[in-house]
Order: C-alpha cells, then structure tokens, then sequence
C-alpha cells in the first residue's frame, strides 16, 4: 500500500517538473522573439522592466523570504548604476565588464548594512532602510563625492554596440543581453531559494526562535542574504543605467524605493514567479496611468499596495497558483 | 558666539516642531507598537487643508482651528477603516499600508494642488525679536508647540478620558475588563495624533514651503527624535525633538554643511538603533524565551 502511493506520487512530480521546464523554455523562446515585433522605445522598456525583475527577485530574497523589511532597496539600485556608470565613463570598461563589479560592490555594502540591521528588528530595519532611501539622493550630490558621481549632473554614458556579426539594432542587443543576465540571475535566485538556505530563511521570517533552536544561524544567514539581496539589486541598476544611458541622483529617490515595494506587493511575497509581474506592474501601470495625471500612476500604486495586502496578499504569483490548484482539484472531481 | 546661539535658538524653533512629530508618532507607538510611516503625509494633507481654507478666505486662528479639528476626524476615520481590519496582521504588511498611504496621501495631495511650490502664511509678524537672533514666527512655533505640549500633559494626566487612553495603550486586556472600549482609545489616539501633526504642519510649512513631498524630511527628523527620546516615551519624544533640532542646525552650520543635513537623520537613526535601541528615556525592553 506504501509502496503504491510512492509509486503513484513520483511519476506526476516529475512530469509537473518536466512541464514546467517546458513551459519555461517556450517563455524564454518567446523572450528572445520578442524585440523583432517591437518598437525601439517598446524594446527598452520591456528591457528596462527585467532590470525591474532582478531588482525585485533581491528584494524578494529579502523581504518575501527571510521577513526582513527593507524599505531602501532604492539605495542599492543606485550603488550599482553608478558603479557602472562611472567604469564606463571613467575608466572606459566594456559594459559588460562593469556588471559583475557593480554585484560585488553592492554585495560588501548590502553586507555592511546587513551587519548593524541585524539588530533591527521587523518595524526599525524599515525604519532603518527608510532613511538611507530618503537620504540617497543627497549623499549622491555630496561635494565630496562630487569628482566620481559628476554631482547634480550625474553621468551620460554610451549605448553599446551589437557585435559586428549579428544585424540587429542596438536596442534589441541590450534587450537580448539583458535578457540572458536575467535568466542567469533568477536561476542563481531559484538555487539559492529552493534547497537548504531558502528553507533557512523561511524558517527565520515564521520563527526566528525555533529557527535558532533548529541550528539555523540566524545572524549569518540574515547578512549573507542582505549581501545577496543587495548584490542582485546592483546588477538590476546596473543594466537599468546602462538602458537609460544616464544616471543622476534625483532619479534614485525614496520613490525608487517604494516603487521596488509596489512591484514586491503586486508580484507576490516569497515567490520567484511573482518578481516578473511585479516588475511588468510597475514599469507598464506609470505610462498608462500617466496620461490621467503626474500623479496617477502613485495613486494608483497606493491603492493596489493597500488593496493587495487585504485582498491578495500573496500577490499575483500566489493569486495565480491558488487557481491552478483550484483548477487541479475541479478535475480531479470530476474525473 | 552669536551665530552659535542663533544656530541654537532656530535649532530649538525647528525642534519643537520635531518633537510635536515625534509626539504624534510616539502616540501610535504607544498604543498600537507601529511606527506610522504616513504621520508626514498625513500632515501634509492638514496643511494643504488649513492653505484652501485660508486661500478661501477663512482668518488664519479659524482656519487653524477647524483643521485640526477635521485632521483629527480624519485620523480617527483611517485607524477605524483601514488599520482595524489588519489589526492581527504581520508587521511587513502593516508597513506596506503605511507606504501605501503615504504615497496615496503625496499622489493625491499632488493630483489637487500641484506639485508647484506655495507659500504658506505665518500668524506672527515677521519682524525678527531680539536684534536678529530668532525670528517671531520661531518663537512662535515653540509657544505653540509648548502650549499643545502642556495641554496633551493636562488630558492624560486629569482627564478620565486621558486615563483610559494611558490603561488601554498599557494594557488593553485588562483595561477591557474594566470596561475601557479599547478599540475607540487607540481610534482616539490616531485622530490625536493625526491633529498633532496638523499642527506641526502649519507650524513648519512657513519655514520649508508647502509642496507634497515638504514632509519627508521632517518625518525622518521626527523618527530620529523618537528615537533618541525612546519611542514609548512622550516626555522622551519632546526632548529628543530639540535635541535633534539643535543637532541638525549646528551640525548643518558648522560641520557638514546644509546638503548631508539628511544623511545626519540617517546616522542618528542607524546609531540610536544599534547603540541604545531603547532611546534616553525608553525601557528596555526584554522578550522572553
């Protein structure tokens, strides 16, 4: 009788795990296809909107996953943008060179902030992050800093060139690179998430005693995932600079940050999936909403992150596995 | 030596006004253990208020007056609509309402009013007092912020009201036991606060202009005054908020200068955290295991 039931239960696991490699393959087949149907500023929109996702699966590792709430992700998405944007002005890097410099850096900063937040707790960590949103901006337009970040002005910087042998246009190129980063991104996210360190950090966000008391070392693991969290934001600003070709300290305000915040929300909390619709969310409802009023697509915001937490707050991900799985038991009822 | 002592007296004029901002926060924390990250825009909704009323043509006291009255129905409306349904919910999405009222709060304000700068009337005479060392409307604002402290002191200290409110925030089991309606103290709590801030609003609009996002630092200033205080101590916030007014005015004369004014909100809040989480006046607080 055991013996059926495993039987039974292992085939159907390994064909979901089998269609939903398919189905991830034919996405990302359709992802390469699509710049080729595109408008030029179509393109780099949607390219821009997977900067959004890397940024948001970071924040995702942090807050969805291990509960800690970071209201100044903002901070490490400008890091990381001007790191790129001064290797490539300063130093003539390739663009390419400067992503994973921008990760590391964001890495050791989202650790060294990680390090006095670990004694934070849920509301002051929030707090805490809070104010290095709010007060990015301004430490970008120091004096002192002045020579690298090019101050008020901030940094132009190049598009970069498709390579020779391939005849698309330098929009589509940056899309499919791009593109390949954040395939890369979230596979490392998935790795990191669903074994051993994902179970960890769930553990810490539900119950950071019997965590502790299980032999999950909460201080390590919380640092580790702020490095990590911070390191994938970093890259996102990175290709984000790179797209936009510009970056200037009033673009990095605390409403960077809590837009990051909305896409989370609509995405869906501790859930890898949910990273894309929330980066679609947030980089596609501010130009419709924006023909209404300057300050539509924020009203709008606010009232989705309000309306989410009440009615949904597992965000689409979780919206879209709920009926899934009532889709699954309404078959098998009526099988 | 003149100029430190005006750096000084201005410090204290934009202290006050932290610390009626830190007041307002510590009245929430107080009873319900959230940090209010929309107390800013919710003020800033108030003074755009008083700004119609006046620009309307209402004399400034009358204006004041029914602001803050309707700021504090307001505050009472919010904590009853949308914090009472969430009231068993997880901290992340307490926070995320909070953000997304703050940013309801800024978009609307802007949607109304634009997001043109607009000055905001003082009710003092602008002559500077004391051959230049403080400005009236300074003074002034300390008077009022003093005059509001004095008055909260005499609601909870002698008013049965006043005690219902303090046994609900301390200890809301048995304060329903004794036939305390809890849920209403801490709706009261938020219209107080949210009348709180109106003033502070009003009080601090001459100063930085009226514009929907006037509010984001005083907020972060007010945070850190809390903190330095110890966040569920009143007394607490009102010290901390001249503390860190003065800190930010001397600081910004003498040694950052006036563009890392924020950053400096940033370093306190960070180290009064780290280093002594529970403020000057806080209690420690110990969990146990």
């Amino acid at each position: 009788m055991a013996n059926a039931t495993i039987t039974r239960v292992q085939p159907t696991a390994a064909i979901a795990t089998s269609w939903r490699a398919l189905a991830i393959l034919l996405l990302l087949a359709a992802a390469t296809a699509l710049p080729f149907g595109l408008s030029g500023y179509q393109t780099f929109q949607i390219t821009l909107a997977l900067a959004y996702a890397i940024a948001l699966l970071g924040l995702n590792m942090l807050t969805g996953f291990s509960g800690q709430i970071s209201l100044g992700h903002g901070a490490f998405y400008a890091l990381g943008a001007y790191a790129t944007a001064i290797l490539m002005d300063r130093f003539d890097w390739p663009y390419w060179a400067t992503l994973p410099v921008a990760g590391v850096v964001c890495l050791i900063a989202g650790f060294l902030f990680g390090l006095p937040a670990l004694r934070l707790e849920g509301l002051y960590l929030a707090l805490a992050t809070l104010a290095l949103a709010v007060a990015t901006p301004q430490l970008l337009k120091s004096k002192l800093l002045e020579e690298w970040t090019g101050g008020v002005q901030g940094i132009s910087i190049l598009k970069p060139d498709p390579p020779d042998f391939l005849p698309i246009s330098a929009d589509q190129w940056l899309y499919l690179f791009t593109l390949a980063v954040t395939a890369l991104m979230f596979l490392i996210g998935w790795n990191i998430l669903r074994g051993r360190v994902g179970r960890a950090l769930r553990a810490i966000r539900e119950h950071p005693l019997a965590a502790e008391a299980m032999g999950v070392n909460i201080a390590l693991y919380k640092s580790l995932i702020f490095g990590v969290s911070a390191m994938f934001t970093g890259i996102a600003g990175a290709l984000g600079a790179i797209s936009v070709q510009f970056v200037a300290p009033d673009s990095f305000d605390v409403f960077l940050s809590i837009r990051l915040l909305v896409g989370l929300v609509v995405g869906g909390l501790g859930s890898i999936s949910g990273a894309l619709w929330g980066a679609l969310f947030i980089e596609y409802v501010p130009n419709i909403a924006d023909q209404i009023s300057k300050a539509a697509p924020w009203a709008i915001y606010g009232i989705f992150m309000i309306g989410f937490m009440y009615a949904m707050p597992t965000g689409v991900a979780g919206g879209l596995r709920l009926l899934a799985g009532r889709l699954r038991r309404w078959r098998g009822s009526t099988e | 030596m003149e100029g430190l002592l005006h750096q000084v007296l201005s410090g204290l004029a934009t202290g006050s006004i932290y610390a009626s901002m830190a007041l307002a926060l510590v009245m929430i924390y107080q009873a319900t253990h959230h940090l209010n990250f929309a107390q800013g825009e919710m003020a800033m909704a108030s003074t755009y208020l008083a700004w119609s009323l006046i620009a309307a043509g209402l004399p400034y006291w009358l204006a004041f007056v029914l602001t803050v009255g309707l700021s504090f129905v307001a505050g009472v409306a919010i904590e009853r609509i949308v914090l009472r349904p969430l009231a068993n919910a997880p901290v992340l999405a307490l926070v995320i309402v909070f953000i997304g009222l703050l940013v309801i709060f800024n978009s609307v304000a802007g949607w109304i009013f634009t997001y043109t700068i607009k000055t905001f009337p003082s009710p003092f005479p602008p002559e500077p007092l004391f051959g230049g060392l403080i400005s009236s409307h300074e003074l002034g604002a300390m008077g009022v912020t003093l005059g509001m402290l004095a008055l909260l002191y005499l609601f909870f200290r002698y008013t049965r009201l006043g005690l219902a409110m303090r046994a609900a925030a301390q200890n809301p089991v048995s304060s329903r036991l004794c036939g305390v309606r809890v849920g209403w103290m801490l709706a009261l709590g938020w219209g107080m606060a949210a009348a709180i801030g109106a003033v502070a609003g009003m009080m601090i609009a001459p100063i930085v202009f009226l514009d929907p996002n006037m509010m984001a630092g005083v907020l972060l200033y007010a945070f850190a005054a809390a903190l330095v205080g110890g966040i569920d101590n009143p007394v607490g916030a009102v010290v901390g908020g001249f503390i860190v007014g003065v800190l930010e005015n001397v600081a910004g004369a003498y040694l950052i200068g006036t563009e890392l004014k924020l950053t400096l909100a940033l370093v306190v809040i960070v180290g009064v955290l780290v280093v002594k989480p529970s403020g000057l006046f806080g209690r420690v607080l110990v969990s146990r295991v």
